[in-house]
């Protein structure tokens, strides 16, 4: 039987990120996806003849630029495309657009609050203030602080160094970031509703907390840090959808020489004294490798596909109180033609953008409200985009795909399992917010893909359908993500890897996690990792 | 409750009438027909989000206008606030360096303001309109900062930037055209002075104030007057060689003038995202405004505090540079080795005939040190740099100082 040098669990984004890595350092490494496809939460699917879906995430701006080029994902199929600004629209028939132009960015929100417009220069200064202390670490193994080897030392001093060179006042800034609502950070900017709610909006999503929750302001930064070829903060479209980005990933994999087999879920980890021999699929096929890392959530990975007895007690422990909440819908939409939002005059760039129809924090907290009760929310928030009004290749000419992110839909309903019903009423929420908006709306509609935290968890795999394989709050980040004494990608497991969002540096589809993983996978095999570009300079 | 529906219609109804600003991205001025009317360049700029010209005909040309005529150049994107009430004064004492008390009726200075931390947020022009109405005119935008330094003040502060046209009138016949326009008592203005005059069934405020070291007024008026204007002062200025002007040949009147602007030639302390960008008054020659004995003001404990340590790192400071090739950010070095600062706006002066460079140095360069500094150009001839080193030598600005700016009663050339 082969012994492969590698076998990455699940082939989503970083699994792919991490597979392809491993696969160019001269491993012979193979992947295994439970799906007839791959691509994980960064998938396009067509479900409706001539319509491709993002069916789950649905925008780019992390997915690290140095990986794109080690990996040479632009030839094989990856383009992102920066998306123009968006808008929210209030109750009272008119909107909050945020426009690329500073300019009339500032003239927007004049129309506000005088105040607010001029307020926004400083807001800018001190979120860019705080991604670019953070972005170095992103693809960095972050350091174990009880540990008194070199490398982690000399990485706590990297650390303690560029958080003592922010300055007195912004080492205060970064600890109140880290751990304030994204409300009250924002009441230190701004005094007008719609103008925080738009802000909030980055602080909440895929995240189990509200507006008014603590942590929430870290949330918001953690989607402030990407780019857009160098526009920091800046979001795009993946042409052809999400799915692209896994596309590419296996393409260059497979051009590597590496190894994809669909259709072929792991049942089970093998351990054999202690250490990782390969795995066993469902229907009993061994497959036996040097070493095992999974792209699966550290829930998924430690509580079903490896024997308990493997694993020390506090570890089980932890992970098992390890918060992966689910927070968030999708409702993917294919139209026969481009919705009216009257509100919109009608050449305003916003439709090409994000729209949204949450115009206060109030009402976003309440939506989190029911939430709390088991319920998905009456009047949800929906980061709602029509991606089709850039990329010509999801849909018929004329015709559009709209990707709704729905927030906040419970894992369970009132304690119970969701029925099918339970999804057509979460559906019908939606829809009926959107129509409120748009009259003839329901008219539009082709086909809809509706996804609950049960669809998500049992297509994609993901752990209640949290889209970040675990909350961004600060007890699991850096050193303490997936949990204490074991965020450099290892596990209790001898030869078992982690690489998914579960690990630093969290959710979104960045590939840093899957990157960093190659990194330490690498180091034990005693494996040259100069074919991996470190992190671009923050000058 | 009925009163409050309608007051949020009428707020509906203001924002609803505002919303085609996403059409025009670079806004026009009140004075935009004229200058439309008189570009020959096509050479615009983006200035605070409105179209402005860098240079109108020829940039040069329109140098030579500032001082040998008369230039007009549309300050109206300069961003102004209007301060009025009780505590006006006091409340203008607490924000800006200068002791504003000292600020009369019917005078401006050139003033500075600094976040808590003593850095720099702007520096800009306070005009006293009446004992308690000033305005303030400034590059970037303050709105939220002033509004909360206002809290205790009997003070009304109010934005009016797109309200207030303005125009500057500058070189050796701009009084005369101001005088020939029929602005009769313009020659008791000294050198910042201001005085309304009446026109068009309004009111223009004159100040013997500018951006160039010359001779020269600023106009300020309700937008609506712009165009009468406009039309007043050309038409007086026919044959006083009047002629429209862009920030090209402003730029190089400022740099003889030897004065400085905000995020050119220093970072403001809302647009530094690294930490070390940011610069207290003393550090880009802006000291002299400071006064400890007025009371206190936004930023001066760290003022205070930052002399006595000797902490604070820079020095802004005039140079003269060996030959004719303008310096513009090139880096500054100490005996050709020992990187010690950076040019920010260099020029060759066709007024001084001398090749004049500001620069912000790293102490003890700039003022222990001011010995054996060189800049080191790149000067790009046919798609190759020539490279100099050239020897700088730390002089006083203005490197240009002319007597027409300051005589009295003002010449007519």
């Amino acid at each position: 039987m082969k012994n492969w040098d590698a076998i990455i669990i699940g082939g989503g984004h970083n699994g792919l990120v991490n597979a392809c890595y491993l696969q160019r350092a001269g491993l012979d490494v193979l992947v295994l996806e439970k799906n007839d496809w791959v691509g994980g939460a960064a998938v396009s699917r067509s479900l409706a003849p001539g319509f491709l879906y993002s069916n789950c995430s649905y925008v780019c701006s992390l997915f690290r630029p140095e990986i794109m080029r080690d990996l040479e994902l632009p030839r094989f199929g990856l383009q992102v495309i920066a998306y123009e600004g968006g808008a929210v629209f209030t109750q009272d028939g008119d909107y909050l657009a945020n426009y690329r132009d500073h300019h009339a960015h500032r003239r927007e929100f004049s129309r506000f609050s005088a105040r607010d417009a001029e307020a926004y220069d400083r807001y800018a200064r001190d979120v860019t203030r705080q991604c670019r202390f953070i972005q170095p670490f992103l693809m960095r193994t972050a350091p174990d602080p009880t540990s008194l080897k070199p490398r982690d030392l000399g990485e706590l001093l990297y650390l303690g160094k560029k958080f003592s060179g922010l300055g007195a006042a912004e080492m205060a800034q970064t600890l109140r970031f880290w751990t304030m609502s994204i409300s009250e950070f924002l009441d230190e900017y701004f005094e007008t509703d719609v103008i925080k709610a738009n802000f909030s909006i980055s602080g909440i999503i895929g995240t189990a907390l509200g507006p008014m929750s603590p942590g929430t302001a870290y949330v918001l930064l953690h989607h402030y840090m990407g780019e857009v070829d160098g526009s920091v903060g800046a979001w795009g479209y993946a042409r052809g959808g999400m799915g692209a980005v896994t596309k590419a990933l296996a393409a260059s994999f497979e051009a590597s020489g590496g190894t994809i087999r669909t259709g072929a879920a792991v049942d089970q980890v093998l351990v054999r004294n202690g250490k990782a021999t390969g795995v066993v699929l469902e229907g009993g096929e061994e497959v036996s490798a040097k070493l095992v890392v999974s792209n699966a959530d550290v829930k998924r990975t430690f509580l079903k596909l490896v024997e308990e007895k493997e694993l020390p007690d506090t570890f089980l422990r932890r992970v098992k109180n390890f918060k992966i909440r689910g927070s968030s819908g999708k409702v993917n939409i294919a139209l026969d033609s481009l919705p009216e939002f009257p509100a919109l005059p009608k050449d305003a760039p916003s439709i090409r953008g994000d729209l949204h129809f949450t115009d206060s924090v109030e009402r976003m907290d309440r939506a989190y409200d029911d939430w709390k009760a088991g319920k998905w929310s009456a009047d949800p928030f929906l980061d709602m985009m029509i991606p089709t009004t850039l990329d010509p290749t999801m849909a018929p000419p004329g015709k559009h795909f709209m990707s709704c992110f729905v927030q906040y839909c419970p894992p369970k309903v009132e304690g119970r399992d969701w029925t099918d019903a339970d999804r057509d009423a979460f559906a019908e929420t939606v829809v009926s917010q959107i129509a409120d908006y748009s009259p003839g709306f329901r008219d539009r509609i082709v086909h809809m893909e509706v996804r609950t935290p049960r669809e998500l968890e049992a297509e994609v795999g993901l752990t209640e359908g949290n889209i970040f394989q675990g909350e961004l709050t600060f007890d699991q980040l850096l050193f303490n993500r997936p949990v204490p004494g074991y965020a450099q990608y290892r596990s209790p497991v001898d030869g078992l890897y982690i690489c998914g969002s579960s690990t630093h540096p969290g959710g979104g589809v960045m590939g840093a996690p899957g990157r960093n993983a190659a990194v330490e996978i690498l180091r034990d095999l005693k494996h040259s990792s100069k074919h991996m570009s470190p992190a671009h300079d923050v000058i | 409750m009925a009163k409050a529906a309608k007051k949020t219609d009428t707020a509906l109804a203001a924002r609803l009438a505002r919303q085609d600003h996403f059409r025009m991205l670079r806004l026009g001025t009140p004075f935009q027909p004229r200058i439309d009317a008189l570009m020959q360049t096509s050479d615009w700029y983006d200035w605070a989000g409105y179209r402005a010209p860098h240079s109108v005909f020829d940039e040069e040309l329109e140098y030579f206008a500032i001082r040998s005529q008369a230039a007009l150049f549309d300050i109206s994107p300069m961003v102004k606030y209007r301060i009025e009430g009780k505590d006006a004064e006091a409340f203008l004492n607490r924000v800006t360096l200068r002791d504003v008390r000292k600020l009369n009726t019917g005078r401006v200075h050139y003033t500075a303001w600094c976040d808590d931390e003593g850095h720099v947020l702007d520096d800009g022009t306070l005009f006293r309109l009446a004992a308690q109405t000033f305005r303030l005119c400034s590059q970037e935008r303050h709105l939220p900062w002033l509004l909360d330094s206002a809290i205790g003040y009997d003070v009304k502060i109010a934005e009016e930037t797109e309200e207030i046209a303005g125009l500057a009138l500058q070189g050796p016949t701009s009084f005369a055209v101001l005088h020939e326009a029929g602005f009769a008592g313009v020659e008791k203005l000294k050198v910042f002075d201001l005085a309304e005059f009446a026109h068009d069934g309004g009111k223009v405020t004159i100040s013997r104030t500018g951006f160039t070291g010359d001779l020269g007024y600023e106009l300020f008026a309700p937008a609506k007057l712009a165009l009468s204007l406009w039309d007043r002062l050309w038409k007086a200025g026919e044959l006083r060689g009047i002629r429209a002007i862009g920030y090209a040949a402003l730029n190089r009147a400022r740099l003889e003038a030897g004065l400085i602007v905000a995020n050119a030639d220093f970072t403001t302390a809302d647009n530094a995202l690294r930490a070390d960008r940011v610069r207290m008054p003393d550090e880009i020659g802006l000291g002299f405004m400071i006064d400890l004995e007025k009371g206190h003001f936004n930023g001066r404990n760290a003022i205070i505090k930052a002399r006595a340590s000797g902490s604070m790192q820079h020095v802004l400071v005039g140079l003269e540079v060996e030959d004719n090739i303008p310096a513009e950010h090139a880096i500054v070095y100490h005996r050709k080795t020992k990187e010690v600062g950076l040019v920010s706006a260099a020029i060759w002066s066709p007024t001084a005939k001398r090749n004049i460079a500001l620069a912000s140095l790293s102490r003890p360069y700039g003022d222990e040190v001011t010995d054996n500094l060189w800049v080191e150009i790149y000067a790009m001839r046919e798609l190759k740099y020539e490279r100099m080193m050239k020897r700088a030598k730390i002089v006083p600005r203005p490197f240009v100082k002319l007597a027409r700016r300051t005589a009295n009663p003002p010449g007519d050339f």
